[in-house]
């Protein structure tokens, strides 16, 4: 099912697709499902059963490019939506719209390189899309601007019991909350699929609001680089560890009670865990804990490398341990 | 062979990896193709193919050869170390950008072909410096999800490694873009024109070399030339296409023809000729000038023996040496159409003709 997940296009923005996936695996199961106005999906299960439920929260949306206007020969101008460092864009092939047309960031052919050339890389600025029209006239007939794009990349299994896609971040975390909604348990808890992460953890603000939990734990996928370059001590997670609790990050400073509630769920149930290393970037904790009077957060992650390119890669273990520790906290917060 | 049959057999050439030194895959594809048209097909000691396609001669004259010859290989990279973590570290085969390669999928020819990934940073990590400097070759690495234990027993040092992209035709209908179009659209004019040239009367013999370590050097081409010492050669290849980013001069617009160059690597009779030929039956063509070494097996065919008057017809391509390489498939039809006539009008005369001039 990750693959299925991690295959759909789904930039900040344009959910829909994903929202349409999940809903469909939902239905029939006798969940309680409802999407807001903004596109966020939630899900109750066995509601009625606690009071205030707690809360779930992984994001479906993506990071990818949005094509922002067409030149006169036919090539498409695009800006990134969420964080992509554009070097991983150069010489990738991107899907472009409803329709999924194939297009192309080029790269200069290193024959005609200047040697001061190679050593900057491209600026976002330069580079453009080449979906092969001829001209605008012809490109206008296919796409509008304001379409989105994302990496043209099929998820599949590699090497050893792991996975190789884009987009884990954070369909990794909709998958552990899909198994948890799916799987045959009388576990009540509310599960948003929210919208516009990756943009600023929008869709977060809304469903904390709506739900109005006492606790929530978000499922995420977080940065590894455990990988050569990279001293040891800043590797921030590690691929094979068990996921990861954050203490904090640049959005929240993880309620401490829960960070070891946390961790006492999984020694309890011999989860292996790790803490996450890094204090930088942000998540939807944040969105979700200043939720109406304050709501009691904590994030778990899913490490992953290569993060926000074209292909990220995550061990199968950290997934399946990811949703026993959801579940395990899920179990102690009935 | 209609157009379909040549866009699948362009499609299947892509997707497959022969990277210098491998190119087995791409060369058994050729020989399968080709052998429906041909007389006769032999692999000489380096490893070149060569497809023989007798032409129709009853002047009791010996005929005239001509060779038409297209690389074989791709470039790609080789395996060099195997790091704790099991992530590997390697080296260009040919001309690699690294700015093209964070993010980029690949296959790890070990064992058995293993899927890998070449590494990019996240750039939540990522300090202001890193983002403003390429990453160069030697701090890439690939990662194939194992542990160095599982990747030493899969994996040797010197194993190849090959770009991965199932290649696409775009929506127009008219592009293609995928990886080693550089230079499976050169095999696929081979082979074109040999089932072409099955219905087209020619007088001379024509051999179709699919030939190996371009990318390196035109290896292949040096031996093939020198083993079978034609009358006469024909490199097909690809050159640059239109890019914004590029000067002017200096590349060629996606459907507007095949490229003839012209310059001192190749004869100017020749040169002529085909010029003539495109103009005759109305097909475009453009015209590349270059100076010194054109980089092709044209090079090394030209000096071989006692010298081989050589030609050059190159298809436009985009983004060459990367994995979205991108050509228009028209320029592909036009080349293999230039290349027929231009066959089908060649005599022993023109040699004689030649020579005088």
């Amino acid at each position: 099912m990750l693959s299925e997940l991690a295959d759909i296009q789904g930039v900040s923005g344009d959910e829909a697709k994903v929202r349409r996936f999940i809903s469909e695996k939902l239905a029939g199961r006798g969940i309680e499902t409802s999407v807001d106005t903004m596109g966020n999906f939630i899900a109750r299960k066995n509601r009625g059963k606690l009071a205030t439920p707690p809360m779930l929260s992984a994001h479906m949306d993506e990071v990818g490019l949005m094509i922002t206007s067409i030149r006169q020969g036919g090539l498409l101008n695009f800006q990134t939506v969420g964080g992509i460092d554009s070097r991983v864009l150069v010489a990738k092939r991107v899907k472009i719209g409803r329709e999924g047309l194939r297009g192309v960031i080029g790269a200069k052919p290193i024959h005609l390189q200047k040697k001061e050339e190679q050593e900057k890389p491209y600026k976002q600025e330069s580079l453009y899309i080449d979906a092969g029209f001829n001209s605008r006239e012809e490109a206008e007939k296919y796409i509008s601007t304001g379409d989105y794009a994302v990496f043209d990349v099929s998820c599949i299994k590699m090497g050893n019991g792991f996975y190789r896609g884009k987009a884990f971040d954070d369909r990794a975390g909709c998958l552990v909350l899909l198994e948890l909604l799916l799987e045959n348990s009388d576990l009540c808890f509310n599960a948003a699929f929210t919208v516009q992460e990756e943009v600023g953890t929008r869709g977060a603000m809304v469903t904390a609001y709506t739900l109005q939990p006492q606790k929530a734990l978000v499922v995420e996928a977080t940065a590894s680089a455990d990988t050569p370059e990279t001293e040891k001590e800043m590797s921030s997670t590690i691929l094979g560890k068990g996921p990861a609790i954050s203490l904090m990050d640049k959005t929240i400073l993880v309620d401490r009670k829960m960070r070891d509630e946390l961790a006492d769920c999984a020694v309890r149930a011999g989860i292996p865990f790790q803490f996450r290393r890094f204090t930088g970037a942000g998540t939807e904790g944040g969105a979700i804990a200043y939720s109406r009077e304050g709501v009691k957060t904590a994030v778990i992650a899913v490490p992953c490398r290569y993060i926000h390119s074209p292909h990220c890669v995550l061990k199968e273990s950290d997934l399946q341990a990811t949703v026993s520790l959801a579940r395990a906290w899920l179990e102690n917060n009935q | 062979m209609n157009e379909d049959k040549i866009i699948n057999a362009l499609l299947e050439l892509s997707e497959m990896a022969a990277v210098s030194g491998g190119e087995e895959a791409a060369v058994a594809a050729a020989a399968r193709y080709l052998k429906t048209y041909v007389s006769d097909i032999k692999r000489d000691c380096f490893g070149n193919l060569l497809a023989f396609k007798p032409g129709e001669n009853a002047t009791g004259r010996p005929a005239l050869t001509i060779a038409l010859v297209a690389h074989a290989d791709e470039i790609g990279a080789m395996v060099t170390k195997i790091e704790p973590g099991g992530f590997l570290r390697f080296t260009p085969i040919g001309g690699l950008d690294p700015r093209t390669l964070p993010g980029q999928p690949v296959t790890v020819h070990g064992k058995k072909k293993f899927p890998g990934v070449i590494g990019a940073a996240p750039p939540h990590l990522l300090t202001k410096k890193e983002r403003g400097e390429t990453t160069p070759m030697e701090k890439l690495f690939i990662d194939i999800g194992m542990d160095q234990e599982q990747a030493a027993d899969k994996v040797k040092v010197g194993d190849i490694i090959s770009l991965e992209q199932h290649p696409v035709a775009l929506k127009n209908g008219k592009m293609m873009t995928g990886k080693s179009l550089d230079n499976r659209a050169g095999i696929a004019v081979l082979i074109a024109c040999a089932a072409g040239l099955s219905r087209l009367y020619h007088s001379v013999d024509v051999v179709f070399i699919a030939s190996l370590q371009e990318e390196v050097g035109l290896r292949g081409a040096i031996t093939a030339a020198y083993g079978l010492n034609p009358d006469l050669a024909v490199a097909i290849d690809v050159t640059h296409g239109d890019a914004p980013e590029l000067e002017e001069g200096r590349f060629f617009k996606l459907g507007k023809g095949p490229v003839v160059a012209k310059g001192p690597n190749l004869h100017p009779a020749l040169v002529d000729r085909l010029e003539k030929t495109a103009g005759k039956y109305f097909l475009p063509v453009q015209r590349e000038p270059i100076p010194d070494h054109s980089g092709t097996d044209a090079w090394a065919f030209q000096v071989a023996r006692e010298g081989i008057p050589t030609a050059l017809l190159s298809i436009p391509l985009r983004y060459m040496h990367t994995a979205v390489e991108m050509i228009n498939l028209d320029d592909l039809f036009n080349c293999v159409k230039v290349l027929g006539y231009f066959i089908g009008g060649l005599n022993r005369t023109f040699l004689e003709d030649m020579k005088k001039c």
